[in-house]
């Protein structure tokens, strides 16, 4: 089980709920998915009406709803947005995404970083979406963010997780959940995050594009239980070690 | 994430743990040495009993982390006892209060004939070191001493009495990069034992001292426990564990392991514990293993043919030409020791040494610029 914050989940899936479609797919993938956390872009839902077409869909008591501040482009403008989302959907949880790129969607730092140290002190649970850096996440933390979620490859890529070295090294030394985010494109991307100790995933495009999104959402919760499990049991060495002929111990033996 | 280490150290059971070190098999040291990120439980495997007969492998693996990771340099520091004052009492330590032996702590001008010793042997990295006796040997005393010091010396460590944050607050813009603190041991009924009197014997407050440090922040770290006073392996497995939280929690610090083997002084304790060389050797490659950014140093408590040796396998510093009593180096050679030193090679035998080994002596590795 995972605890984010005061919540504990069973699932280590989180989905999204962009791409899908059609509402009827998206609510079928979702729940196929085994998820307990769900992120919804504050851009694309309208917070005033609960028989949104998303929001709608999302009313399982199972389901915790992430809203995310993806459009924003600096931290000014994200915190005003996190500011709606909690007296629109009641709930102090952000996914705070602040890419003013449009292009590749990579995440600014340096906004991410101010706009967690504010959202924190306004008593938010921050879960910010950036790049594989280590030395940044270590300054997240500092600032009370409740996890971290750097990025395997590109947003919507489906590369997978080119930024493997970097989220282990981020995994080494985190002292908040680590969420892989962004690029996972297979169950078996999302198996090989888990089994380097990530705590959790978040995948969206995947499984939204795929020909069957209900059939792919059940094969990520498989693959993420078994990248779990896998970790747990702890994997067996790949690397030989040879013995010189000019013993180091020998000194030892006079 | 803990305020500190306390909380984490009290989850764990001595003699638990102390059990599952014992328990360890061949099998788990084999999948130990095959692992390429190791966790702490490779580590017990690898200090337990079972891992004796893998550890040459140990060696070559450590040798090859360690050459990776610093190359072939080893930097050298000289110890400067400033005072033999202490109003503890460890069983263990020769300025123990009940050894009723002349105190003496040097004055400004007495450290500065010290000074002109070590500068002349070539240093420009020296670790102060006092007993614990607060009312000469104080933060005041060290804010002295630092300013002194700072012209003459690249990098200042210190390992001295347990301090409140607010002093490292004010001594680290002085100049000083580096504090050592072991916890001498994690045994808390027996820590209580070997320091029956005095502030030492607040257990909690010595270990909660990195925390102190780490808010502070101090540029560099060392830990350790005495060797002799407990079972050296659960006591190896605790600093692990210690310099594990540490790293995450401080993380801008760097680190620093030593391994002092209990030493003769006059009148002191018979180790409970016996330690042998390749005991030791099974040790520093054990942290290595775990380890591969830590830094390891080896004092001149060892003998000559051991620091010959494992300076291949896993140590970065050592100490050369070290006086272990104030005024050792000019003002008055002949004053209490705190231990006996077995290497008492000159620093410049030393670097002739590391020389022939292919190694280069680093006596600068630090400006005082940068603080």
């Amino acid at each position: 089980m995972l605890t984010i914050a005061d919540k504990v989940f069973n699932s280590r899936l989180f989905t999204g709920t962009g791409k899908f479609s059609s509402a009827d797919i998206m609510e079928q993938a979702l729940l196929a998915s085994g998820s307990e956390l769900v992120t919804v872009a504050l851009k694309r839902v309208d917070l005033k009406d609960k028989e949104d077409d998303i929001l709608s869909r999302l009313n399982y008591p199972q389901l915790n709803l992430l809203p995310n501040t993806s459009g924003v482009r600096n931290a000014k403008e994200a915190v005003f947005a996190a500011q709606m989302a909690r007296e629109a959907l009641e709930t102090n949880w952000i996914k705070l995404e602040i890419h003013p790129d449009p292009k590749y969607l990579m995440p600014d730092p340096i906004e991410t970083l101010k706009a967690t140290e504010e959202l924190a002190k306004l008593g938010f649970i921050v879960l910010p979406y950036i790049h594989a850096d280590p030395v940044l996440c270590k300054h997240l933390e500092n600032a009370g963010t409740a996890a971290v979620m750097p990025l395997g490859s590109p947003i919507g890529s489906n590369k997978g997780l080119k930024t493997i070295d970097f989220l282990e090294i981020i995994i080494s030394q985190s002292n908040v959940p680590v969420i892989v985010d962004a690029g996972i494109g297979a169950p078996s991307d999302a198996a090989k995050a888990m089994e380097i100790g990530a705590d959790a995933v978040l995948v969206n495009t995947a499984i939204a594009v795929s020909r069957d999104p209900v059939k792919m959402a059940e094969a990520f919760k498989i693959a993420v239980i078994a990248g779990r499990m896998a970790f747990e049991a702890k994997l067996g060495s790949i690397n030989s070690y040879a013995v010189s002929s000019s013993p180091l111990t020998s000194f030892l033996d006079d | 994430m803990t305020d500190n280490f306390t909380t984490l150290f009290n989850t764990y059971n001595w003699e638990q743990t102390k059990q599952s070190i014992y328990e360890k098999t061949a099998e788990d040291v084999v999948r130990a040495l095959g692992n390429n990120k190791r966790t702490l439980e490779d580590f017990k495997a690898l200090i337990s009993p079972a891992a004796a007969p893998y550890l040459e492998q140990m060696a070559q693996l450590s040798r090859q982390a360690t050459l990776k990771r610093f190359g072939k340099v080893m930097q050298l520091y000289v110890p400067l006892y400033l005072s033999n004052e202490c109003n503890n009492i460890c069983t263990y330590c020769g300025f123990s209060l009940d050894n009723k032996v002349r105190r003496k702590t040097l004055s400004p001008i007495e450290i500065m004939q010290e000074v002109a010793v070590l500068k002349e042997m070539g240093y420009d990295h020296v670790l102060l070191v006092t007993g614990e006796a607060n009312q000469t040997v104080h933060t005041e005393y060290f804010k002295a001493v630092l300013e002194l010091l700072r012209p003459h010396f690249a990098l200042i460590s210190m390992e001295v009495q347990p301090l409140d944050t607010e002093d490292y607050e004010v001594l680290i813009p002085l100049g000083l990069n580096t504090v050592l603190v072991y916890q001498e041991t994690y045994h808390r009924e027996d820590y209580k034992k070997h320091h029956p009197k005095g502030k030492k014997s607040n257990f909690e407050y010595r270990l909660e001292t990195p925390d102190r440090l780490g808010k502070a922040g101090v540029h560099k770290m060392g830990l350790g426990v005495l060797i002799g006073l407990e079972d050296w392996r659960t006591d190896s497995f605790f600093t692990a564990v210690h310099l594990g939280y540490l790293e995450k929690k401080y993380w801008q610090t760097k680190y620093s392991l030593s391994f002092p083997r209990l030493r003769p002084f006059s009148g002191g304790l018979e180790p409970k514990v016996e330690m042998s060389d390749r005991e030791l050797v099974q040790l520093i490659c054990a942290y290595r293993l775990l380890n591969e950014e830590v830094e390891l140093s080896i004092s001149t408590r060892e003998s000559v043919v051991f620091r010959d040796h494992v300076i291949g396998l896993g140590i970065t510093s050592m100490s050369a030409g070290s006086k272990t009593n104030p005024g050792g180096y000019a003002v008055e050679p002949e004053s209490l020791e705190q231990f006996e030193i077995c290497d008492e090679r000159t620093p410049e035998e030393i670097k002739d040494m590391l020389k022939e080994k292919g190694y280069e002596a680093v006596w600068k590795d630090w400006d005082r610029l940068l603080q």
